[in-house]
């Protein structure tokens, strides 16, 4: 992490760059969040860690508007995103210096809690030097710790790989941390009879605050306005009255990013209430998979995405149905 | 003294209509005397491509029991390529309607052109039999909305 302190400041000395991008310590040894650092004073709560889970791409649609470049750090997940704001004209290149940092896997605080770990003063051994073994945590009940895997993110196990797709320089190493297949929970409920899979989205979503923490986090919803913003739409802001709206605002979410969503889990990452959201995203992308070709959001800069493309032999909507 | 009530369940079918294609062959229909269930409420479109996923979850909300989209044929779009959009996103929001358990046989793409009035009638007898034979559609209706 040091080195990266040490360029951050290197760069931002010479005059490259305005500011950087990163992630500062939180009030909690768990809780880092995304901040701008434009004084090397600032970074002495500057940190790179196993709980920097937040993709960092889509604050660059903001920072592309400011004077001078902006460092960001960018994962190698997040770098699908930033490629896919690119292709969207939402980013500028130009106005990015993009250090492509190393990724172990991130932690989730959730599962270390479920674990029965609680009252943690300090963790160790997420440092991102560490081997990301295992997690050595400090309670108030005395030292506990867990094995690193054990703690990591539901995306982390269908990690995309760990090379960036776009970075001027990297710095870091990065571990492949893919254990499990990517489709498997929704193969898991495709399997299941009408009534069960409705009973099982009535449940996860019926959880549903309507906080839009999802959609404001995720970096393929970077609309302007938002249709759940519109007051041309009875939907603006509706609390939830009633679990046909907490299922509109889901489906709807996942629609207007199909074809564009990276998979990066960032939507069930921030939900406050531990719905799997992640699942009406990889729904979309496992029928696009199947239906219109293999295809993998911010892998490339080709302009064509699913959704504004069409083959004349493309499947009938009928094929649903038939599929059973 | 007692009313009668008619307990019989009449469904309520939504059809989105695209203005060049459909819509005329709805018409054709009409003035070539083919009889179409009155259960059938059309809604025109100036293409199939302007219906939003979202206008198809509303009418389920307001008390749809079935949604059907009719458009030109592949390739004859009005606007060239309008459908074929239209193709992918209705697919993508059918399977996910099944996906979250709501039976994907209310909701129908049908190709209809304006010179096939014979299609539209049969096609929309169709419709309203299997929807008829779901049954209310309760899985995705808003509560304040039932009647």
């Amino acid at each position: 992490m040091q080195e990266l302190i040490n360029r951050a400041k290197e760069l931002l000395a010479d005059g490259t760059v305005a500011r950087v991008l990163g992630w500062k310590a939180g009030d909690l040894p768990y809780n880092p969040e995304p901040a701008y650092f434009e004084k090397e004073e600032d970074f002495a709560d500057f940190v790179y860690n196993g709980f920097c889970g937040a993709n960092l791409s889509k604050y660059m649609i903001e920072a592309s508007k400011l004077e001078g470049k902006t460092l960001v750090c960018l994962k190698p997940c997040d770098t699908y995103s930033f490629q896919e704001l690119m292709k969207e004209h939402r980013v500028d290149r130009d106005k990015a210096y993009i250090i492509g940092v190393g990724c172990k896997g991130k932690l989730d605080i959730e599962k270390i809690k479920a674990m029965g770990i609680k009252g943690i003063k300090s963790i160790s051994g997420a440092e991102i030097d560490d081997e990301a073994e295992t997690l050595t945590i400090d309670t108030i009940y005395g030292e506990k710790s867990c094995a690193y895997k054990d703690a990591m993110l539901e995306r982390c196990h269908v990690c995309k790989g760990k090379d960036h797709m776009i970075f001027d320089e990297i710095i870091g190493e990065s571990k492949e941390t893919k254990d499990a297949d990517r489709f498997a929970e929704v193969e898991k409920i495709e399997a299941m009879s009408p009534e069960e899979k409705f009973a099982f989205f009535q449940k996860e979503l019926s959880k549903c605050i309507r906080c839009n923490a999802c959609r404001n986090v995720c970096p393929a919803c970077s609309c302007r306005k938002c249709v759940f913003d519109s007051n041309k739409f009875d939907s603006a802001q509706k609390a939830n009255v009633d679990s046909f709206e907490e299922k509109m605002f889901h489906i709807i979410r996942a629609f207007h990013v199909a074809g564009r969503c990276t998979d990066c889990g960032e939507c069930s990452r921030v939900c406050p209430q531990g719905i799997p959201l992640h699942l009406f995203n990889r729904k979309f992308i496992k029928d696009i998979n199947e239906l219109y070709g293999e295809y993998q959001a911010g892998a490339d800069l080709e302009p064509r995405t699913p959704l504004t493309d069409y083959r004349f032999e493309d499947a009938e909507p009928g094929i649903v149905a038939e599929r059973g | 003294m007692s009313i009668e009530k008619n307990e019989e369940f009449r469904p309520k079918i939504v059809a989105f209509c695209c203005n060049w294609c459909s819509y005329a062959g709805a018409d054709l229909a009409g003035s070539s005397r083919m009889s179409y269930s009155a259960d059938v409420k059309i809604i025109r479109v100036p293409c199939s491509c302007r219906v939003n996923p979202m206008f198809i979850l509303r009418a389920f909300e307001r008390g749809a029991d079935g949604v059907i989209m009719c458009g030109c044929h592949p390739g004859d779009c009005h606007y060239t390529s309008g459908n074929f959009y239209a193709r992918r996103r209705m697919t993508l929001l059918f399977s996910m309607l099944d996906y979250i358990g709501v039976e994907n046989g209310r909701t129908r793409v049908e190709w209809v052109s304006a010179a096939e009035g014979a299609k539209f009638s049969q096609t929309m007898h169709e419709f309203v039999d299997k929807i008829t034979s779901l049954g209310k559609n309760v899985r995705l209706e808003d509560l304040r909305c039932r009647n």
